[in-house]
């Protein structure tokens, strides 16, 4: 099977980047974008077969990145991040098309579990094609 | 004067204390209070008019009552006098008359007076003897029982006063024949210029029969007294004739009067009086009061007691009334006081909810950060062999991990509390849910050897409810349950159903229970006992849910002894509630 890409998508760079640097640990390639237009773009370049987006991103919200993410890379599956009290926003994610959601701080067994399920799922059902 | 004033100020305490009864406080003695002075009140304000009104009236009804038997008395005493005078004026008539058609020469022969008496004895009665009495006091003439012609009255005093007056009424006295007598006497002035006395002596048989034809009754008594107070009459109880009369000489009134008295024998007499002034006698009717008052004593004595049976009356309806009341106001209060403390934990809650989110959301990112560079941390620590203190290390990022695991609890759980706002009803079973929520206690209980009993009536009816927020509340409550108990101690789940709305469901530990103190905080949020790993939301998250779903949270507990913890949930979804939420996230969510 080929490897699972990975696109982090969150504005706390020192999170993203050090989420990044031990997914890489784990055998998992991550790339890393700050904003949803930085994330729009880097999919737009090279395709991800699962995109971890934080919900509250400065500039173009969360939400609106997953509807176009759905919209552009119907294939791709999106797991929220969110650091929020009301999962309201994450629901309605879920509701747009997210295949899950999770809460910050993450454990990231659960992280990597998610992204194997949504991946698998993804393989399964929607085959990712380039 | 000084005890109205007190009672005045009395009054204003009490009132002042029924206005200012706006402490909540549900210390019974309040109650007690206010109780009393409403009663006390109450009282005053009854019992003051009352016994008023009743005075006023016994006063007034005395009043005439006695105005009502005092003038019979006086009549019986003006009629008395008037027999008497009428009996006496009418013999002076009969001797003035005789003195006037009669000529000296007549009056003077033996023989013509002789005549003149068997007359007046025959016509009018009651005179004993008859003598003529000339200008020098000597009797002159005389008919009579004894042998008086030739006395000498001319030094004696009434020959003075008839000189004077004209004429003489005696007082009684005691004659020969042991006989009350009096006498009276008329003088005569003749056109000759010769002058002469007529003196008769009578006898008081008569006086005797004018009293007997007044018509008294069995106990009044009447009889005429002297100005000295000696009696003329006999009287039924106070005396025979001559004797002195026991009542003191009253005070002047030619008018009836009637005066309250005591009797010789102590009882009180009514004593109708009358004085004459010619002849100078005091006329006197006694009659005893008891008698007389009897029927005022009658309707004195109804008086009073509808007097007593009103006051008992309005005591009963104010002491019941006033219990009423208070009670009321005691239930009044005490919902006012709940939906004030359930106001404030709504409140509370609300706020802390949007705390929450603002306060997750902020430590949430930095945690995270911290928690992914710890991570990186252990990572190389672990995936590099040649690392100085390579076990401390390890063990340092392991201590970083935990605490963020641990803020990670906090701030989870403060999410739930903001979370659990819109609630997803199905139909369910109680029991099926507690079953469920046991099962993750089983091991505990089992480890711990705490005696886990569930006793679940197969009775209840299903219900209509949130499965998943229901589940957290009883994980909530039976996880505070086994965190009170010791090891080997016990736990008891009941569920029942409560009248026709309400299924119950109690968990019941014999743990180390709580203190007043306690109680009252135990929903509050972030209220612990657990000092050092309870956030004190559970049991206000709890409150929170059990509250959006229509039931009720009931704690009971005793120091030492245990608490037991019952959740009333209604049959069916509240539905007022349940569409305003439908409506609410409908409208957040377009």
């Amino acid at each position: 099977m080929e490897p699972c890409r990975l696109l982090l998508v969150d504005d706390e760079e020192e999170f993203v980047t050090t989420l990044a640097e031990r997914l890489s640990l784990r055998g998992i390639r991550a790339r890393v974008a700050l904003s949803g237009e930085e994330a729009l773009q880097a999919l737009d370049s090279e395709a991800a077969h699962v995109v971890v987006l934080d919900v509250l991103l400065p500039g173009m919200g969360g939400l609106e990145v997953l509807k176009r993410i759905r919209q552009a890379h119907p294939g791709v599956q999106v797991i929220l991040l969110t650091g929020r009290g009301s999962d309201q926003e994450a629901r309605e994610g879920v509701a747009l098309g997210a295949f899950d959601y999770l809460v910050k701080p993450v454990h990231l067994e659960e992280l990597i579990r998610k992204i194997r399920e949504a991946s698998k799922c993804n393989a399964m059902e929607k085959p990712w094609r380039r | 004067m000084h005890l109205l004033s007190g009672l005045a100020r009395w009054v204003a305490s009490l009132t002042r204390e029924l206005k200012d009864f706006t402490d909540y406080t549900e210390s019974p003695r309040r109650y007690r209070r206010l109780r009393r002075n409403m009663i006390l009140l109450g009282i005053l304000g009854t019992t003051l008019p009352l016994v008023l009104l009743a005075g006023f009236n016994y006063h007034q009804f005395q009043r005439a009552m006695k105005a009502e038997l005092v003038q019979p008395l006086r009549i019986l005493v003006h009629r008395t006098k008037h027999s008497f005078e009428l009996f006496l004026t009418e013999r002076l008539s009969a001797l003035g008359f005789i003195a006037s058609a009669y000529s000296w020469e007549e009056l003077a022969d033996e023989k013509g007076l002789h005549r003149i008496f068997q007359v007046m004895k025959k016509e009018l009665g009651g005179f004993v003897d008859l003598g003529l009495i000339d200008r020098e006091g000597i009797q002159v003439g005389y008919v009579g029982p004894y042998q008086l012609r030739g006395k000498d009255y001319s030094e004696q005093a009434w020959f003075q006063e008839v000189k004077v007056r004209g004429r003489y009424i005696s007082d009684v006295f005691m004659g020969y024949r042991m006989f009350p007598h009096f006498v009276i006497g008329v003088e005569r002035q003749a056109d000759k210029g010769e002058w002469w006395v007529l003196r008769a002596t009578v006898d008081t048989e008569k006086f005797n029969t004018l009293i007997a034809s007044i018509g008294l009754t069995e106990t009044t008594d009447a009889f005429v007294v002297n100005r000295a107070g000696v009696l003329q009459t006999p009287s039924k109880y106070y005396g025979k004739v001559l004797e002195q009369c026991p009542f003191p000489l009253p005070p002047v009134s030619q008018v009836p009067m009637v005066m309250e008295t005591e009797d010789p024998f102590g009882r009180e007499v009514l004593l109708g009086y009358t004085y004459s002034e010619f002849p100078s006698f005091i006329f006197m009717v006694v009659q005893p009061r008891a008698e007389m008052l009897r029927a005022w004593l009658t309707l004195r004595s109804e008086l009073f007691v509808l007097f007593a049976a009103s006051l008992l009356v309005i005591y009963f309806v104010l002491y019941k009334v006033t219990g009423l009341l208070v009670r009321r106001i005691q239930e009044s209060d005490q919902i006012r006081e709940a939906s004030h403390r359930e106001m404030q934990y709504t409140s509370k809650l609300a706020s802390i909810g949007r705390l929450a989110a603002g306060v997750a959301h902020e430590i949430n990112n930095p945690m995270a950060i911290i928690n992914e560079k710890a991570g990186l941390m252990q990572d190389l620590i672990e995936a590099s062999e040649f690392c100085p203190n390579r076990e401390k290390f390890l063990g340092l990022t392991a201590s970083i991990l935990q605490s963020v695991e641990r803020v990670r609890n906090v701030t989870h759980r403060l999410l739930g509390f903001a979370r659990r706002m819109d609630v997803q009803y199905e139909e369910l079973s109680l029991n099926e849910v507690l079953q469920e929520v046991i099962g993750f206690l089983e091991k505990e209980a089992f480890h711990r050897h705490v005696d886990l009993r569930v006793e679940l009536s197969e009775e209840i009816p299903r219900i209509y409810s949130d499965r998943g927020q229901l589940q957290q509340v009883f994980l909530n409550i039976l996880n505070n349950a086994f965190d009170a108990v010791e090891d080997g101690g016990s736990v008891r789940v009941i569920t029942r159903q409560e009248g026709n709305q309400w299924v119950a469901a109690s968990v019941e530990d014999n743990g180390k229970g709580m203190s007043e103190e306690t109680m009252r905080h135990v929903f509050d949020p972030f209220f612990t006992t657990k000092k050092g790993y309870g956030t004190g939301l559970g049991l206000s998250i709890t409150y929170g849910i059990v509250t959006r779903l229509g039931g009720k949270i009931q704690v009971k507990s005793r120091l030492g002894t245990g608490t037991t913890f019952t959740v009333l949930l209604p049959l069916r979804a509240p539905q007022t509630e349940g569409s305003r939420n439908g409506a609410m996230q409908a409208a957040s969510g377009g």
